[in-house]
């Protein structure tokens, strides 16, 4: 099928990149490892998109690097909150409603979510994500659904 | 420039020390293991990331740096998920929200009883 031909040439090109050897071994190794990974990804079943969104990698290029700086403020935050003699924590739990129509969006503000400091997905059922907040400034972080909607965005129409 | 790129480079990769031994720290303040793993969460983005930008800085643009920079995607791949495994499995074994000054315990407990 065409598309374990291409992860299979995409696997081999990067097990060249990584390892830079020409020796008849290893490249024997790295072209069993790939097929071997090939074989196993075909029998999982990928149900949720295509196997390469060009469009959502695009779109990607303007979300990580706000993720980034998203990760470093609440970074800065969280930091401040253990740093401070008084532990001023407010753990809690909120619910929000993710927008997402597709899998891949669900897992990709789930994972956002988590990646912020101070903020960590406990469960996604139904589009409803069960958040642990450290502080009342994450939680008012996940409620304004600011992240959410740019989630969406980057999920695109389909 | 190549003096304010090792300036640089030193910046991130002491910095970045910083944010884990913060994270370190804050593993030991917080009361239980959820607000554990927000702490634990400093180490694996601010601290990792800016040791690996600062290890980029001190490569260059080499083979080395494309290695680093994928360590770095696959870092914000995984942490994230095994993350969520870990709080999701102690939801769902019943692991409480001990010593929080804010007391929330209800909604979790109602939530790792029906898992």
């Amino acid at each position: 099928m065409k598309r374990d031909l291409v992860l299979f040439l995409l696997l081999a090109a990067i097990w060249q990149l990584w390892s830079g050897h020409a020796e008849t071994l290893i490249l024997v190794f790295g072209l069993l490892s790939c097929l071997i990974v090939t074989l196993m990804a075909r029998r999982m079943d990928r149900t949720d998109g295509s196997f390469v969104d060009w469009m959502l990698a695009a779109r990607s290029l303007l979300y990580v690097p706000w993720l980034l700086l998203e990760i470093v403020k609440s970074n800065l935050q969280v930091a401040g909150v253990i740093l401070n003699p008084r532990l001023a924590i407010r753990p809690r739990l909120v619910r929000v409603k993710g927008s997402q129509k597709t899998e891949l969006g669900q897992v990709i503000y789930a994972n956002s979510i988590t990646l912020t400091p101070g903020t960590i997905t406990l469960d996604v059922r139904d589009g409803e994500f069960l958040v642990h907040a450290l502080t009342e400034e994450a939680a008012a972080g996940v409620e304004s659904g600011n992240m959410d909607r740019r989630v969406t965005a980057l999920e695109g129409r389909r | 420039m190549t003096m304010a790129i090792e300036i640089a480079s030193w910046f991130l990769l002491v910095s970045g020390s910083i944010f884990c031994v913060i994270g370190g720290i804050g593993l030991h303040r917080m009361p239980d293991f959820y607000t554990r793993t927000h702490a634990a969460s400093i180490t694996d983005t601010l601290g990792a990331g800016q040791v690996l930008v600062g290890l980029m800085l001190q490569e260059g643009l080499t083979l080395v740096t494309v290695k680093l920079i994928m360590v770095g995607v696959l870092l914000f791949l995984t942490s994230p998920t095994a993350a969520h495994a870990l709080v999701k499995a102690a939801a769902a074994h019943g692991v409480r929200f001990d010593g929080a000054p804010g007391g929330v315990s209800e909604a979790a407990d109602e939530r790792a009883g029906d898992d």
